[in-house]
């Protein structure tokens, strides 16, 4: 898996989630199970994502699980981009 | 029936959960009527004692006013005790369409329906307006009957940073596809006691092609010059296209909510909002005691005009005694002490001064910024005030945290 890609999806996820005096966060953070992300804020990361990528993620794919994570949002992209 | 003890123990467990989590919520009975002097039972069986009261939604110190009660009192003569019906089987007489009509002047808007709640009134009104193909965008911090209401709809969701216009304005742009934009906040956030830039927001809307909901229930009949709310403050009173609000707090504080705004949209609400459709009318009795809230407040601003210089006075005070405050400028006043125990130690120490203040921490604020949410009314005297202000000062001597700053303090008590 590229650094490349979650690298991009870390840097987004900075940006439109956390606050300036929040905890750094990395690979393997938790985002939704630990807080940072709430279900509400998904939909942005999704279109991110789908926009970026040129892809199509299945709203019963997009779940809280799979986004729990940098490394678990860069499986997902990954298997939608070979699709 | 089947309550076996497995079942009854995986839920005393859950229980014991929060207890040993601190996290438990207990009652504390008040044995007078709501007002700035109250008499407490604290815990359950302890003797009553009388306290002031820093932590009511009483803004207006309307919820025991002697015109108040006696307009409820020939409001239950005139009109019975309940309506035993939804408003559109057999429930609503020419009082509900009285008040109706009174919100919508006082708010200036177009149309008003009203709610068993605003809880209810949050619940229902998205569900009634919106559809799959249309997007809600919410503040991140608004309060948690809007978070209930987005849930129940099947429009697309999304959130800001809160009150971050260059987010949101990212946000509107971002969802120009979508049929319908719905910009969500609340006027007054009732944690941290700020106020939503309505005029920035309303300019993003109309740029932007959204609708604004904006719910006032901290805000209705104080906030703004005469007590309209958060969108006169800002001077937007008539682009609001929908204000929720409630009658639970500074209007006499008894029951009720309305979703008042666009004509049509009121109109989607009463054909369709769940709450309304299935849920009672509000009883005469408290309607008539909200109609005479209005007239006393668009008689005078007398009462909004005292809450403001009785909040200006609790805000110097503390700050003058080394407090950590929340900036703002409304009657909520949050006293930040960030460590969920201290903030517990620190109201019941407040108690035993003869201040009823609560602790709030985590899960209804973020982790780490426990508090003391101090709210102030019309009800309270300067002496009242006063003797707050003492034990306050008293007990923040006590935990050794006057002048401290929040990193001092969090080094000293964690977060």
């Amino acid at each position: 898996m590229s650094d490349e890609l979650k690298d991009i999806v870390l840097k987004y996820v900075i940006d439109e989630y956390l606050e300036d005096d929040s905890e750094p966060i990395t690979y393997d953070t938790p985002l939704i199970s630990g807080g940072i992300v709430d279900s509400f804020s998904m939909v942005s990361l999704k279109r991110f994502l789908e926009n970026k990528y040129k892809i199509s993620i299945p709203d019963d794919q997009a779940t809280p699980e799979a986004f729990d994570s940098v490394d678990k949002i860069a499986v997902l992209v990954k298997k939608f981009t070979k699709a | 029936m089947s309550y076996s003890e497995k079942t009854r123990a995986a839920y005393q467990e859950v229980l014991q959960g929060l207890k040993d989590a601190g996290l438990f919520k207990q009652e504390r009975f008040i044995h007078s009527s709501q007002a700035a002097d109250i008499e407490v039972e604290f815990p359950a069986g302890a003797s009553v004692r009388k306290v002031i009261n820093m932590c009511a939604n009483n803004y207006l110190g309307l919820s025991s006013h002697p015109a108040v009660v006696q307009a409820a009192h020939e409001g239950m003569d005139a009109r019975g005790y309940g309506m035993s019906s939804v408003r559109f089987i057999c429930g609503t007489q020419d009082i509900h369409r009285d008040l109706e009509r009174k919100v919508t002047e006082f708010l200036g808007t177009e149309d008003t329906i009203l709610f068993p709640s605003c809880m209810d009134a949050n619940a229902g009104v998205f569900e009634a307006v919106l559809a799959k193909d249309d997007v809600m965008i919410s503040d991140r911090l608004v309060h948690a009957s809007l978070i209930d209401g987005i849930r129940l709809c099947g429009a697309m969701q999304d959130t800001y940073k809160h009150a971050d216009m260059a987010h949101l304005e990212q946000k509107l742009e971002m969802h120009q596809d979508r049929r319908f934009r719905m910009v969500i906040t609340d006027g007054v956030f009732s944690m941290d006691g700020d106020t939503a830039p309505l005029d920035k927001m309303a300019a993003l809307c109309d740029k932007y092609d959204a609708m604004i909901l904006v719910d006032d229930s901290h805000a209705t009949g104080f906030i703004g010059r005469t007590g309209r709310g958060t969108h006169e403050k800002y001077g937007v009173v008539g682009r609001m296209d929908i204000i929720t609000t409630t009658f639970g707090k500074a209007l006499g504080g008894a029951t009720g909510g309305c979703v008042s705004g666009r004509r049509e949209l009121v109109e989607m609400c009463r054909q369709k909002a769940r709450p309304y459709l299935f849920s009672n009318s509000i009883a005469p009795v408290v309607v008539q005691g909200i109609l005479k809230v209005f007239d006393i407040l668009m008689a005078s601003t007398e009462r909004r005009d005292k809450l403001e210089k009785n909040a200006a006075y609790w805000r110097k005070g503390l700050q003058e005694a080394g407090f950590v405050l929340k900036e703002g400028d409304t009657p909520i006043v949050p006293v930040m002490l960030f460590n969920a125990k201290l903030a517990q130690d620190f109201s019941r120490a407040l108690y035993e001064e003869g201040i009823y203040a609560v602790g709030f921490f985590f899960p209804v604020v973020p982790q780490g910024q426990a508090r003391i949410r101090t709210q102030i009314s019309a009800g309270h005297e300067i002496h009242h005030l006063d003797k707050a202000l003492e034990a306050f000062r008293k007990v923040g001597k006590t935990f050794d945290i006057l002048g401290r700053t929040k990193q001092e303090i969090i080094e000293r008590f964690g977060m």
